[in-house]
Parts: C-alpha cells; structure tokens; sequence
C-alpha cells in the first residue's frame, strides 16, 4: 500500500545512524518483522528511486491534542550514507514522506521453546528488533549478538535489553564489548547450547556470510534479511536478486530480494564460503 | 464540458487512453494489480520474453544516477512455456489490452516468438525487442542495422497476423532510417525510445557500478533525447507511434503526444510510483477538460514548430 506519512520525530541516536517515528494508516499494523518500506525521499527527481528501509517497529501512539484517539506509527533506522539518507536526516516533525510498504517476505519465528539467537551488524540491528519483540512476547528465549567498528556502531541495546533479550556487544576496535567479531560469541552460545537454536541474521555481507557458515557447521536453521539495489521493491526491476543456493555461472539461479526476501533460509542462498 | 474523449487507436487495438505500460517495468501485470486499476490505463506491456527461460545478467543490475536509473538486468525471463502456464491466466481477468514484448538471439527464434505469441487469443499485439543493449547476443544488431532488422520484423511479420509494433533503440545514428526499414518489412507501429547505453563508474573502488560494465539509461534524463526521436520518426513514417522515455506525469505524457506519438508508455516512473500509470491518464484528462480539449487524437502530431 502506498501512503502519505507524517514524521512524529526523527533523532539522531548515534553518530550517523538516526531513527525516525512515523505515522500509518491502520493497515500497517499487519506488517510482520523483517519486512520492510520504500520511502520517497524527495518529490523531485534527485534522488529519483525510492529507498528500502526495514520496519524497526510498529506501535499506537495517543496524539497530544486532547480527545485524541490513539493512532498507529511506525519506526525506521538509519544510516547516513547518501545524499537520500542525508536528506532525511534533515527532516523535521510534521514534515510528510510517501511511503510504500510494508513488503516483502519476513522472518519465520518458527517453535517458541527454542533458543533464538539473533545477530546483527550496525544498521542490520533495524529488522532484529520488531522480530525480538514478536519472539519474547511468545516467550521464546531470545539473545541477541550486535557486532559493529565501533561503539557508536551498536544500536538500540537499551531497547532489546528493556524486552528482556540478554545482549552481547562485540567492537572491532573494542570500544564497547569484547574485541573481535561477535560470531566469535555467538560461536560459544552455540556450543553451550549443544546446536538447538535458531539463528536470525541481518547485517554486512562478510558477517552473513560468517553466520551462513557456522549455520551450516552447526546444522542449524537460519534466517537472513538482505539489502539489495532495488528502484521498485514489488519484484517488477528485478535488479535486487541475490545468488540463489544452485547458482554458478552455467546455472544462474536468481532470487529476488524485494518479494522472495529480503529473509532467506540461509540454506537456499549461494554464500561466499561455498564458491 | 463533457467528459474528452480519451480514446486512441494502435494499430488496429482500440485503447481506452493513450497511457500504456512500458516492458520490464510492469512485471507479467499480476504484480502490479494491487497498485493500478488494470482497468484504468489504455494497455500493459509485459516483461520481455523469449522461448527459454532466462536468469538474467549478475549484480549490481541498478545504479541510480541523476534524474535517472542505468539497468542490466539481461532480459531475465520466465520463458514462453512457463508464461502461457503461468502468466496468461491472469490476463484473462483483465478487460484491457496486454502486449507481448518479445525477442529471440536469431532470426529464426524470433519468428518462434511470434508464432507462439499469436495462438495466444489473450495477448492484443506483439512487441519486438529489437534493441535490448544489455544482451551480446541478440537484440542489438538487429536494432541497430537497418537491413538486419528488415529481417528480422519480415520473418515476424509472417509468423503472426496480430498488430506487431517495434520497439526502437535510440543507440543509432539515424533512427529514421531504421523506422523506415521496419516500417517497409510490417511493422504496425513503433515505439521508441528503449534505454540509452550509458555506465557509472565507482571511483573509490576504480570499477564500473554494474557488473555488466554498461546498462541502459531510463527516467526523466531521457526525455528530451526521446521527444526528438519521436518527432523526428513520426513526421517521417505513417504508422502510429508510441512515445516512451522518462515520462513522469500528464504534462511529459502530453509532450510526446504533441511531437507525434499515438500512445505513450510509463516506465521508471511506475517504480517510484506503482499507480503511476494511472495517475498519469487520470491527470491526462483532467488536463484536456481543463483546456478545453474535446478529444486527446486532436493533439497528435499537433506541434506547432
């Protein structure tokens, strides 16, 4: 669906990486974690294509005005790394964006008794959250494992902590958390748990292809949320597919990011480790 | 004033409104039913097919670049069999006209193309791809040698009795005498312009943006190269024409009428916009109503120069 959407608030929680609260029509409380929006960043032709962002979370919120009903919003995160995202940046309270979404194919939240282990990169924390929120209100154990450069890499702690997720932080700089890649953590939790879990992965490409990988050595489910280059987000371009698992260049084997994904099991993608 | 007449005729299909959908833009329709009143929009043209399924061209397919998008999707496909399987049940749902646009790598596998194509009762017209620049083989000589392209439109001018439009490359020098030639082998119309060979190059990492080196260049930068080429093959040849290339709104719609083309189709913008088709031909009459414009055909060709 397509709409006009009012920003409720737009901050900068880190440095470069913002979040923005915005109003939507009751339809929108049907978008399910993973799945995600295309924002109309201007009216005009530069930038021209809309931008993917994933869904951070959905909610009501009751507007200051008195005898207000409640109305639903939802939330994104952001990276400033464009002039797209650097005009969002500049956007303010009451200012209107065009929004199509929710799209695509989220995250399989599969049994509520196992152990789900969620791992995200920097700005990849965006789709983990809505997920860990669904996950606990089902009262599945739930951690999650945020890796990033730096300290101001590391996104919304406080909130998954607030949903009763145990958070492990790994920096490669060692600003905050342990020194290293966060698989290093996650790679312990696995053994401890003997290889019942679920893993959920959204984050660069050398950690979910580090993820795929240890899925594959512990024979465990998982799931990944992808970026692709899309221009539509409704599967028409076709210029988002990622490798599928048959893939090679005598066999290509194509999946499009916006409608089949951007979650894949892990299992049906072709990753860096298995060429 | 009474409600204009948005009618226009291609070649033998009557069209609500001049507003049609451009290939590769508009999935098989199916995708797109949620976001566009079918039933709003003059015809849809689907995604290009040939007789084998195709995977398409490796990533990065998109870059965006300004007022434009570059694409090398490489003709991705689902294939002749599996599009009568699976994609022609759909237009059966639809009371507006769905085109083909098709291609093959040989004269021959065009002509198949055609052939198939037209035992389909569903499908209104055909349009040949003569002019894909992201393909090696295929497309592009056919679309940029006149005499070649003869060929090739007469092999599938003979296999089919349906209305069979070409659609022109821009990345030619003389693209009047390549309307000529498609024109003298059957065509019934044309339609131009399909997306200019274009590249971006990413400094920092000193590579092309898509692994395909090249891709073609869509959106509202084209415009003004296609509003020429339109004016120029219309005055020349007398079948219709229609008019693509970064057509935003009613406003660029319209231009394209006035330098000659019949009918339009939308492409880019339907990414941004999924209605925008119909948004455009609803913006369209409210254009003519507004000026006073009794009939959209009176503007056909009616540049004043």
């Amino acid at each position: 669906m397509q709409f006009t959407s009012m920003i409720l608030s737009n901050v900068e929680i880190s440095p470069g990486y913002w979040r923005m609260r915005l109003t939507a029509p009751p339809a929108f409380s049907a978008a399910t974690p993973g799945q995600f929006i295309m924002v109309r960043v201007s009216g005009a032709i530069d930038p021209l294509l809309r931008r993917p962002f994933a869904v951070f979370d959905v909610g009501v919120y009751t507007p200051p005005q008195s005898g207000s009903l409640p109305q639903p919003y939802f939330e994104m995160l952001y990276r400033v790394v464009g002039k797209g995202t650097a005009m969002l940046a500049a956007l303010h309270e009451t200012d209107l964006l065009d929004i199509l979404g929710p799209l695509g194919t989220g995250f399989d939240q599969g049994k509520p008794d196992e152990e789900k282990l969620l791992v995200g990169g920097g700005i990849g924390l965006a789709p983990l959250y809505l997920l860990a929120r669904e996950l606990t209100e089902k009262k599945s154990p739930v951690r999650l494992f945020a890796g990033g450069r730096s300290r101001d890499d590391i996104l919304c702690i406080t909130e998954f902590k607030r949903l009763g997720v145990e958070c492990y932080t790994a920096t490669e700089d060692g600003s905050l958390g342990e020194q290293g890649l966060v698989t290093e953590a996650l790679k312990r939790r696995l053994d401890a748990l003997k290889g019942k879990a679920t893993l959920y992965a959204c984050g660069p490409d050398g950690m979910l292809n580090a993820v795929a990988k240890i899925a594959e050595s512990y024979k465990i489910p998982c799931q990944v949320s992808l970026e692709g280059y899309m221009a539509c987000g409704v599967g028409a371009c076709l210029g988002c597919v990622a490798t599928g698992h048959g893939h090679s260049p005598e066999t290509p084997d194509y999946r499009c990011v916006c409608t089949e994904g951007p979650v894949f099991d892990s299992s049906e993608l072709k990753w860096e480790f298995q060429k | 004033m009474s409600t204009p007449d948005m009618s226009v005729n291609l070649a033998g299909i009557a069209l609500r409104n001049p507003v049609m959908t451009a290939s590769g833009t508009f999935g098989y329709g199916a995708e797109f039913a949620e976001h566009v009143d079918l039933h709003k929009i003059g015809a849809f043209v689907t995604k290009g097919l040939c007789l084998k399924p195709r995977a398409g061209n490796p990533t990065p397919r998109i870059v965006e670049t300004p007022g434009g998008m570059l694409n090398a999707i490489g003709l991705q496909n689902v294939g002749i069999d599996a599009f009568v399987a699976k994609k022609v049940p759909f237009l059966r749902t639809v009371d507006t006209p769905a085109i083909a646009n098709f291609f093959g790598g040989t004269i021959d596998e065009y002509a198949e193309m055609a052939r198939r194509l037209d035992e389909i009762p569903e499908i209104a017209a055909l349009e040949m791809n003569i002019s894909c620049p992201n393909v090696k083989q295929g497309g592009i000589v056919f679309g940029t040698d006149p005499s070649c392209a003869a060929s090739v439109v007469a092999a599938c001018r003979a296999a089919t009795k349906k209305p069979l439009i070409v659609k022109l490359s821009p990345n030619v020098t003389d693209i009047v005498a390549m309307a000529h030639a498609c024109v003298d082998a059957g065509a019934d119309a044309l339609s131009l312009i399909n997306t200019l060979i274009g590249m971006a190059i990413d400094l920092k990492k000193r590579r092309p943006v898509l692994a395909n080196i090249t891709g073609g260049l869509s959106g509202p930068a084209i415009k003004p190269v296609a509003l020429r080429m339109v004016w120029l093959v219309a005055r020349a040849v007398k079948v219709p024409i229609v008019g693509i290339g970064g057509i935003m709104n009613a406003t660029d719609a319209l231009e394209f009428i006035l330098a000659g083309a019949s009918a339009v189709q939308v492409g880019t913008a339907s990414f941004i916009n999924p209605g925008a088709a119909q948004t455009i031909a609803e913006e369209m009459e409210a254009w003519l109503v507004a000026n006073g414009v009794a009939d959209v055909k009176s503007l056909i060709g009616a540049l004043e120069t």
